[in-house]
């Protein structure tokens, strides 16, 4: 007795429930690491492959299994270890350091020695730790925004499927109206009869007219008999089974227009700190829809789209007009991303000078022609490291600043920071997406 | 026999496997085992398995179900990662002590590696399972799937119902006891003077329930009692009630803890119950390992001799077989203790030696079974009645220890430098075996710690007690770590104290 059983096909990810038990359970440091690794990586390198997975090293504090052992020195022990070469009886050999003989190798024997521990995050796991708690802009207000399902639809019935499919109750109708058409006899029926022979054949012995009765329902017994075992109760004809088909739910796409300020203010400080944020947003929008896109526009004192590479390495100079971006943007809109098919991001970084009244046609533009069409606006100011006064006051800042001021005062969707540091960008970007809730709490209080 | 060796073909030709092959090969091992080396195996399920769910069976001790815990999840990330990065490879089989035996093979095992590892799993091992001792005492090969079914239904409705939080609270603090949760020495429970009472109550009920006399009854039962408290004084007492000392401190916080509820009494259950279906296994590394591999080397020679394998498929298999019984010396850099199936594997191999060709010392050594011309018997006696430590103890021969020039260092405290006490000559041949065997000894190398009291009418203090052998202390940070757990199960201060095991002096 014995049999051979391929087991290879058997889903995958047995121990997917463990794996979520010590995510859960790392969490904090899992989520510290994440956002420390989020620094060093660059756009391109995200929208590329999708499957890549994050490499996360974490301590092993907190994720150790404790047990009673005996301490690796001390005391007196024997050990026996083979291949003796030149000792005798009687020699000594300076105790090694770090505990002798098999009692240093206990120590790493379950992973409890080594002070880290590293392993790959998948990319889901990897954003939903970095964005944990974040939620996307507007969700509910705007109804145009799509969100992306992949679901399963059922598709009426079949004839053929899998058992835990059956569907039972339309697989009785079937049956019982062929049971009724073909006249299957039923089981009282079948019993009534076996009943009237039984009672016959008590009577022994019988009259030639019993007999002839006796035989002709034994007879029609035969005949139940029969007809019940070539109609079946169920037949394969029978059966119905639920389908299922996947569907997804509207197709949906964003797209991030990435706008800096390249003007020879912008050193790679400015840049460095814009990236980080742009970075952030594409990462996160990436994990609400199917598809995302990137659109780098720069301008000086007249916008240009390029590639990662030029947007932000490229030295470029001139003046600083803002609007010229805003416009290039709206034109890029207006080409490319019919506002029914895509979701509109904007994302803004300036070094917050501009020339002359041009931040009131900012404004203008903002207002009327993109902010209607876009999902979420945000507007990163990038000042001096010492600049105390500006961080701390808001109503404080150039044309620009002020002119945006007043565009979030009108609309809900448009949101603004100032920032100074690398680890600013994280904060803002989480404040810009908490849940709105939140948001009207602070209102209130 | 001599027209049954001609006409045997070859079993297979090339390295890949189908199902078809190993079945043919699995009858030829059969054939073998069976006939030749008798031995007796429970049904074979061979299962064939990818990478993955070799990944999957590391994480939880190779078991086939198993309940789901984060520790579970922390082993799987770090074999996937070691393998991943090439720094650890993937065991070629896991077999289970279960009745049927499952083994698992890998899907990348070439047709030759499948056929050593059936003849090394399916048979060796199962054979071993099915006889040796202490796998008949201590488990249930028929009902281990389904009480790991139950645990792992029980566990996970459990975290349905209390939490996640809760549930993992408890398994992490019955995983820490996990190596106390065994009962080490072959003797179940008696029921404790408590578990008497409430048995002898239920009777009681029954009883004065069929009886107008209630009174009476009441009147005698109590008597008998204070009678037993009257003649111990009160510590021994209060340690009879609770059946102390207990060496299985799971089981003890299991009964007595006051303050678990019935769902987490029966989490610690479920986690020394399968403490005790692993403890066997540790017990007989050696020997396990060592009945597998002589099995396998027998069978594959013998499949060779029938010419029923092609040279390049015998060369591969013993390649394979070199590599696993490698002993490196203590000096090399792959060293890393002694490695079971070498010594197991010698070990076997020198008992079936001293049965056909014994030598003096040999009939000196072993007189009860040098030039037993059933060295098949004395191979299976000796795998069904011993374990590591009594196996060595018994069997493992001076010119064993030659062969691996065993010497002994003797690493005191109290001295600067090692000592090299024993060698491999005929003064060290007995210390030399003594101190092998005990360091497979389990209850030596495991710290001996044991529930020695308990005031439930004062202040509630659990204590435990470490009985030191040869001063070699318990290992400070984890042990408090450790305590912390208990004191979560037992709801109240638990406390270690360490005594000498020479004079009973406390530290």
């Amino acid at each position: 007795m014995h049999h051979f059983i391929d087991r290879r096909r058997n889903p995958k990810g047995k121990s997917l429930g463990n794996r979520q038990r010590f995510l859960r359970r790392a969490r904090d440091n899992i989520k510290e690491r994440v956002d420390r690794s989020v620094r060093g990586k660059t756009l391109q390198q995200d929208s590329g492959d999708p499957n890549e997975g994050e490499k996360v090293t974490i301590p092993a504090k907190g994720l150790k299994e404790p047990r009673l052992a005996h301490s690796a020195t001390g005391g007196l022990r024997h050990h026996v270890l083979p291949g003796n070469k030149e000792f005798v009886v009687g020699d000594t050999i300076p105790r090694p350091q770090g505990g002798a003989g098999q009692g240093g190798s206990k120590a790493s024997e379950d992973g409890e020695g080594e002070d880290e521990f590293s392993f790959t995050l998948s990319q889901d796991e990897y954003l939903e730790i970095l964005f944990d708690g974040l939620e996307l802009p507007d969700l509910v207000e705007k109804n145009t925004f799509e969100t992306l399902t992949v679901g399963t639809r059922r598709a009426g019935l079949t004839t053929a499927g899998s058992p835990n499919n059956l569907n039972l109750v339309r697989t009785m109708r079937n049956s019982l109206g062929r049971r009724i058409a073909l006249q299957r006899p039923t089981m009282a029926a079948q019993k009534e009869i076996e009943s009237q022979i039984e009672e016959l054949e008590m009577k022994e012995p019988l009259t030639t007219k019993q007999q002839k009765l006796l035989q002709e329902l034994q007879a029609r017994l035969e005949a139940i008999e029969r007809k019940r075992r070539v109609v079946g109760y169920i037949d394969p004809l029978d059966l119905r089974f639920d389908t299922y088909v996947p569907e997804k739910i509207r197709n949906s796409k964003a797209v991030v227009f990435c706008l800096m300020d390249v003007s020879g203010s912008m050193q790679e400080r400015e840049k460095d700190l814009a990236k980080r944020f742009f970075l952030l947003l594409h990462l996160f929008l990436t994990r609400g829809y199917e598809q995302t896109e990137i659109v780098f526009i720069r301008h000086t004192h007249h916008a240009q789209e390029v590639d990662e590479e030029a947007f932000f390495y490229a030295r470029e100079t001139g003046g600083t007009i803002v609007s010229t971006a805003l416009e290039k943007m709206k034109e890029v809109i207006a080409d490319r991303y019919p506002t029914d098919e895509w979701n509109i991001y904007g994302a803004q970084a300036s070094d917050g000078e501009n020339f002359g009244n041009d931040s009131q046609r900012c404004k203008t533009l903002l207002l009327q022609d993109l902010l209607p069409v876009c999902q979420f606006y945000a507007y990163v100011e990038i000042v001096d490291e010492d600049a105390d006064m500006l961080l701390s006051n808001a109503e404080a800042g150039e044309d620009l600043w002020q002119a945006y001021r007043q565009v979030r005062n009108k609309v809900q969707h448009f949101e603004m920071q100032r920032v100074s540091l690398p680890s600013h960008i994280y904060p803002i970007f989480r404040e810009f997406f908490l849940p709105k809730i939140k948001g009207a709490q602070h209102a209130g209080s | 026999m001599q027209a049954a060796k001609t006409t045997r073909k070859v079993l297979f030709d090339g390295p890949e496997w189908t199902f078809e092959l190993m079945e043919k090969a699995r009858d030829a091992i059969e054939d073998i085992a069976l006939n030749d080396l008798g031995l007796e195996i429970y049904p074979n399920q061979i299962e064939i398995i990818s990478s993955e769910q070799m990944l999957d069976a590391y994480s939880c001790a190779g078991l086939p179900l198993m309940y789901q815990h984060w520790s579970f999840g922390k082993h799987f990330v770090r074999d996937d990662t070691l393998y991943r990065t090439g720094r650890q490879g993937l065991a070629y089989e896991i077999v289970i002590n279960s009745n049927p035996c499952i083994s698992y093979n890998m899907e990348e095992n070439t047709m030759a590696m499948q056929t050593l590892v059936m003849a090394h799993a399916a048979f060796g091992h199962n054979h071993f399972f099915k006889n040796n001792y202490l796998f008949l005492q201590w488990t249930d090969a028929a009902g281990i799937h389904d009480y790991l079914a139950f645990a792992k239904n029980y566990i996970s409705a459990c975290e349905e119902r209390y939490g996640l939080d809760a549930v993992e609270e408890i398994l992490d603090a019955a995983h820490a006891l996990q190596a106390q949760g065994v009962f080490r020495y072959g003797r179940p429970p008696q029921p404790t003077a408590a578990e008497r009472q409430a048995m002898q109550r239920v009777r009681d009920g029954y009883e004065s329930s069929q009886s107008l006399l209630d009174l009476w009854t009441d009147s005698t039962m109590r008597h008998e009692g204070e009678d037993s408290e009257d003649e111990d004084p009160q510590i021994s007492a209060r340690q009879k009630e609770l059946n102390l000392p207990q060496e299985n401190i799971l089981y003890f916080l299991e009964k007595n803890s006051p303050i678990l509820r019935s769902w987490q009494r029966e989490i610690l259950r479920i986690v020394r119950c399968l403490a005790q279906y692993l403890y066997p296994q540790k017990q007989t590394k050696v020997m396990n390992e060592g009945c597998a591999t002589f099995v396998h080397y027998y069978i594959i020679n013998k499949l060779h001799e029938r010419s029923q394998l092609t040279q390049g498929a015998y060369m591969e298999m013993m390649h394979s077989h070199t590599n696993v019984v490698l002993q490196p010396e203590y000096d090399d850099p792959r060293y890393g203790g002694i490695n079971p199936y070498a010594l197991g594997f010698a070990m076997m191999m020198d008992i079936r030696r001293i049965c056909q060709s014994p030598t003096d010392e040999d009939r000196e050594w072993f007189s009860d079974f040098a030039g037993d011309p059933d060295w098949r018997g004395v191979l299976r006696h000796a795998w069904a009645n011993y374990r590591d430590e009594s196996f060595i103890q018994q069997f493992l021969s001076p010119h064993l220890i030659r062969k691996f020039k065993l010497f002994t260092l003797t690493n005191d405290a109290k001295h600067p430098n090692l000592l090299v006490s024993q060698i491999h000559n005929r003064a060290g041949y007995r210390d030399i075996r003594r101190d092998l065997a005990q360091s497979y000894n389990l209850a030596y190398l495991e710290p001996d710690i044991q529930v020695t009291d308990v005031d439930l009418r004062g202040d509630r203090e659990l204590k435990l007690t470490h009985l030191v052998r040869n001063g070699i202390q318990l290992d400070t940070v984890n042990c408090e770590e450790v305590l912390k757990h208990a004191r979560k199960l037992w709801g109240y201060g638990v406390k270690m104290t360490a005594t000498n095991e020479g004079d009973g002096q406390n530290f």
